[in-house]
């Protein structure tokens, strides 16, 4: 087998160094009535020419660009991935290396990140950003958890327009601590009603999502505010990165703490994963981060060098104490932001930025004339919310047919909100491509 | 003379990305413009970001400049204890970079995915199989996110027999994660404490098992390398006060196709797909942690579950007892594919025969070692062995002196300091993908340099000389921590 | 590391069994870190301390005190409540190695009970203690 080197001459010898005559007897300390003792019911090896084919077979039945035209981002979006940014991180000194535990040989990986968490703290305005987290969900759960910490209050209070399936997460991180998670409602303008913070004087944070799940843009500074009064931390999070390359940071708005999704930099869909937690803070609150830290310092020679740090508040050291338990993170996921940020710069990233703005704006602006109603007037970014003709799921489906994929159902999430779709465009999406679209669903 | 495996090279400085560039420049191809701009309230936007403005020449020599700094496993050998840091076949990229799972959207109509769909139903059967469990959940995206599934089930199928209870068993052995895990999840960690042969004993388990107790949390083959023989008495102690038992899977790779863990008692487990299935490691992550249970705990697995309907694949949303969701989506479906991708390409007897030869390797190496460094447990190992540097206190030199002098030699360092009830330990495992040859060049290295400690310490003290820096100074970076620039 | 011989231990103060000290000054009590403690853990980055106000039971944590690889807890030698801070301990932690018992000190504690100085070791005592567990 081409990943075992071991002929038999090497396992005969190296049996012999252990005066042990066979593979088995090897497991001589696992007791006989723990061996299993049948061979395991899998499939015949594959070699690497069938399994191209296998595979390819299951990719081919996949519904994406550039046969599909997929108007859908609900927290995960598909942008241009430069290819200088793949061939990169192809590097398999980046790819097959492990945690820098010792930073001597790993000062590739360390720099790397402390330049990404220095670019994503840049990009959301905070002060620092950690080497990832798993998922933009992930990384909300754990700031919420990160604001109960530093409160020592029981009670969290998030938007019911942040990503549901956000909210679900933070719900089971929730379960079995014994505290509380209350939804905050939504106005009619398609952004977080905070009338109910009010009578609220127990939070350990107000958490928001900008641009939200319908896309408008929140009022962070506003609700920040609101928050603060009530002496509770100010929990920002996101699920298109993108959009702070254009709207004011979340930083720049009172947020204490940032969890978002950091995907469309740089980072393909795939299916939902992997992904990459961007979590954030100010510095004041550093120290109860959770996840791992790089720090810039120098060595004996007095040269420059990186290492991790803080790693007190792991579980490596700090054990049951720690912030969090994590060990293993999307590291590579945020090499490729880091990579993504730098080849975009940023003059590139407002641009890129704007592009979806103006492009999405165009779409809405399209279907609008098409007699189609647009029930939220908040500005957006690249999402919005349309709002067809009842009995629309036929028309989804004939578009299916042209392999047009016009937007998210919103009822499986919001009941109440029968025939709305959330329709997302990027800067994959041409002018034809949305043309096509209205036109298709005007008929 | 035989030229040692390190050399010297050029490796060229290169500054921080902001260092770099010039206003203007960049690296990145703008999509054509062909709608009109679009004003929107200067009260919402910024300036842009402080972002460097690169060439794309600019980016490709910075990151391959600083990849060159890096040693990995497609380096040299990378004995990290612990993390089982196998060869990451290249197909597996190959085929996770297929254009119709890239570009995949995990919301579409499964009957748009079915391909991503069939693969994972696929998978979680092969992991049932390996596992000797009944369901599997793809959701955990690293290990100990599946540790925290583990408990999160456990805490659900305690709630709903009407009993909380508030503690679970960790050995002395057990990896950082696992009480961590125990404690977000609202449980107290008790400890138990392993007898002089490494492993835990029944009567200890047994003094302190009772009814408020939800489970143990235990990891086989350990983290000193030794199988818990233990085990199914253990097991029946804590079933007959009606606790769980957890096992975390972080060392599947020694028993492969030897033990099933279903079939001795365990009732859900977390494998680590970044370890035992040759994902690779990506510098820290990402990872993934596949969580397995038996038929028992099924309903409280995370939703959506991938199930068959009538030959197609639909996700199913309907189990009232689920603990709901860890992830925002399914998982780290990209790491899965390249898991899968292995799974398919070594059939069923290679990968027994991959933890036959990861222990055959662990257990050469403790042989042939043994003179040299301490061998705390003289028994025979599994996967990966477990020395101290008690041979060479005597001459001042300690487990990190030894660790950064193998640098020096050409190969990453195995675990140090871990697992803590060893003092200085050296956790050395090879993993079965690392030939006799390298294994014997990684013995002499390391014979070489306890001789160094006797003849010449201090080029264990300066050690590392050879890479791109000397011994850092965490203190101050610890101290006044510089987390940005 | 220090040989037990080469530790400091003053006369003026009393010992826990955790290794933090205390010293009696006119009507409050002063608490740190012992010279044992502080070598044992090497160099110092982080020390976190109570608020001015909270009030701790005889053998309560009170403090952590953090090197690069390892956490300990510190537990009050006397119950009381905290009248002081070392504030200076946040730019440098490092007082607690260079000066355990001046510049490192830690809190100033309103004591509760006097005679609980009297559970504490002599300097006498904490040394046998030390050689004892050699």
């Amino acid at each position: 087998m081409i990943y075992l080197p071991h002929t038999h001459e090497d396992i005969f010898s190296m049996l012999q160094v252990l005066g042990v005559d066979n593979l088995d007897d090897l497991f001589s300390t696992v007791p006989d009535d723990c061996r299993f003792k049948g061979d395991l019911n899998l499939p015949e090896a594959l070699s690497e020419w069938e399994l191209n084919d296998h595979m390819s077979t299951l990719s081919n039945t996949m519904s994406v660009s550039p046969d599909y035209k997929v108007f859908v981002g609900a927290g995960s979006y598909e942008h241009f991935i430069p290819a200088s940014v793949s061939y990169l991180l192809g590097r398999s000194e980046f790819v097959t290396s492990y945690t820098p535990y010792q930073p001597e040989m790993s000062q590739g990986t360390l720099q790397a990140i402390y330049e990404y968490q220095t670019l994503a703290a840049r990009l959301l305005g905070m002060e620092v950003a950690t080497a990832s987290h798993y998922d933009g969900a992930t990384a909300l759960a754990e700031a919420l958890l990160m604001a109960v910490r530093i409160t020592k209050r029981k009670k969290v209070a998030i938007s019911s327009l942040i990503h549901p399936l956000y909210r679900r997460v933070v719900q089971t991180y929730f379960e079995p601590t014994g505290y509380e998670v209350v939804e905050l409602p939504y106005l009619n303008t398609g952004v977080t009603d905070a009338t109910g913070l009010e009578g609220m004087d127990d939070l350990a944070a107000v958490a928001i999502q900008s641009p939200n799940f319908f896309g408008c843009i929140e009022n962070l500074q506003f609700l920040g505010q609101k928050a603060h009064d009530k002496k509770s931390l100010f929990v920002a999070c996101f699920t298109e990165a993108l959009a702070y390359g254009l709207l004011k940071s979340p930083g720049s708005q009172g947020t204490d703490i940032v969890g978002g999704e950091g995907q469309s930099l740089g980072i393909p869909r795939s299916f939902g994963g992997p992904a990459l937690g961007i979590l954030a803070s100010s510095k004041k609150h550093m120290r109860s981060l959770p996840g791992r830290l790089v720090g810039k310092t120098k060595d004996l020679d007095g040269k420059t060098g990186f290492v991790l740090t803080l790693a007190t508040r792991e579980q490596h050291i700090r054990r049951e104490k720690a912030t969090s338990n994590i060990c293993t993170n999307n590291s590579l996921c945020a090499l490729a932001a880091a990579m993504y940020m730098a080849s975009v710069g940023g003059t590139g990233i407002r641009k890129l930025a704007r592009l979806n703005h103006d492009k999405t704006e165009y779409l809405k602006k399209e279907l609008k004339k098409a007699g189609f109603g647009i029930p939220f007037d908040s500005p957006t970014f690249n999402e919005f919310v349309v709002e067809f003709p009842s009995g629309f799921k036929a028309g989804h489906k004939h578009l299916l047919e042209k392999k047009i994929i016009a937007g998210l159902c919103l009822v499986p999430y919001y009941p109440e909100l029968a025939n709305h779709y959330l329709l997302c465009v990027t800067e994959t999406k041409s002018k034809n491509d949305m043309d096509a679209l209205v036109r298709e669903v005007k008929s | 003379m035989k030229e040692s495996l390190a050399a010297t090279g050029l490796l060229l400085n290169e500054p921080l990305l902001w260092e770099k560039g010039k206003k203007g420049r960049c690296g990145f191809s703008l999509p054509r413009r062909d709608v009109e701009a679009c004003p929107l309230d200067e009260e919402l936007t910024r300036e842009g970001p402080e972002f460097p403005d690169l060439s794309e020449v600019d980016v490709v020599r910075h990151y391959t400049r600083l990849a060159q700094w890096n040693f990995g496993v497609d380096t040299g050998m990378y004995p990290l204890g612990s993390c089982t840091m196998k060869y990451s076949p290249k197909t597996n990229e190959k085929q996770a970079s297929l254009p119709g799972f890239t570009g995949a959207h995990p919301l579409l109509p499964w009957g748009l995915s079915q391909g991503a769909l069939k693969m994972m139903f696929e998978f979680e059967q092969y992991l049932n199989e390996i596992t000797g469990m009944h369901a599997t959940t793809l959701q955990p995206a690293a290990g100990a996110h599946g540790e925290l599934t583990g408990m999160l089930i456990i805490y659900a199928y305690h709630k709903k027999q009407g009993a909380q209870r508030s503690k679970i068993i960790v050995p002395d052995t057990a990896h950082g994660t696992n009480p961590a895990s125990v404690s977000l999840c609202g449980f107290r960690p008790v400890p138990v404490t392993s007898n002089e042969q490494g492993i835990l004993s029944v009567e200890s388990i047994a003094q302190i098992m009772d009814q408020d107790t939800a489970g143990i949390m235990v990891t086989n083959p350990n983290t000193l390398g030794l199988f818990e023989e233990n085990i199914q008495k253990i097991v029946q102690i804590v079933h007959a006060k009606g606790g769980l038992v957890y096992c975390d899977g972080a060392n599947m790779n020694a028993v492969m196709g030897v033990v099933k863990m279903g079939d001795i008692g365990i009732d859900v487990m977390q494998l680590n797909l970044h370890k035992t299935f040759s994902t690779p490691h990506g510098g820290g992550g990402p990872g993934s942690g596949p969580v397995s249970v038996t038929k028992h705990l099924e309903p409280f697995l995370p939703v959506p579950r991938v199930v068959e309907k009538n030959g197609a694949y639909v996700l199913a949303e309907d189990y009232p007892d689920s603990i709901g969701k860890i992830s925002a989506f399914y998982g780290a479906f990209g790491v899965v594919i390249k898991a899968y991708s292995y799974i398919r390409s070594m059939g069923p007897e290679n990968l027994k025969k991959a933890s036959q030869l990861a222990v055959l390797n662990a257990n050469y190496i403790k042989e042939m070692l043994k003179g040299t460094l301490h061998l705390p447990y003289d028994r025979p190992c599994m996967h990966e062995c477990v020395f101290s540097d008690k041979h060479q206190t005597a001459q001042k030199i300690v487990t990190l002196d030894m660790a950064k002098r193998l640098m020096d030699y050409g190969f990453h360092p195995p675990t140090v300091y871990f697992p803590l009830v060893v003092s200085g330990a050296i956790m050395v495992e090879p993993t079965e993908t690392e030939s006799k040859e390298n294994i014997d060049q990684f013995i002499e290295a390391f014979k070489a340099i306890a001789s160094e400690a006797k003849e010449n310490p201090d080029l264990l003290h300066h050690a590392p000389k050879s890479c791109k820096v000397k011994r850092l100074d965490e203190v101050t970076a610890a101290r006044k921590p510089c987390l940005g620039g | 590391m220090k040989e037990i011989g080469e530790i400091h231990l003053p006369d003026d103060v009393r010992y826990a069994e955790d290794h933090e000290w205390a010293r009696l000054e006119k009507d409050k009590i002063r608490v740190g870190l012992d010279d044992y403690a502080q070598d044992q853990l090497g160099d110092i980055v982080f020390v976190e301390l109570p608020q001015v106000g909270d009030t701790f039971k005889q053998g309560e944590e009170f403090a952590t005190v953090e090197s690069v690889k390892a956490v300990c807890e510190c537990y009050l030698p006397v119950s009381g409540k905290i009248i002081a801070v070392n504030t200076a301990l946040e730019e440098s932690p490092e007082l607690v190695n260079n000066s355990p018992y001046g510049d490192g000190w830690f809190v100033e504690v309103n004591p509760g009970d006097l005679s609980e100085m009297e559970n504490l070791m002599t300097h006498v005592a904490c040394l046998e203690k030390l050689k004892g567990a050699e």
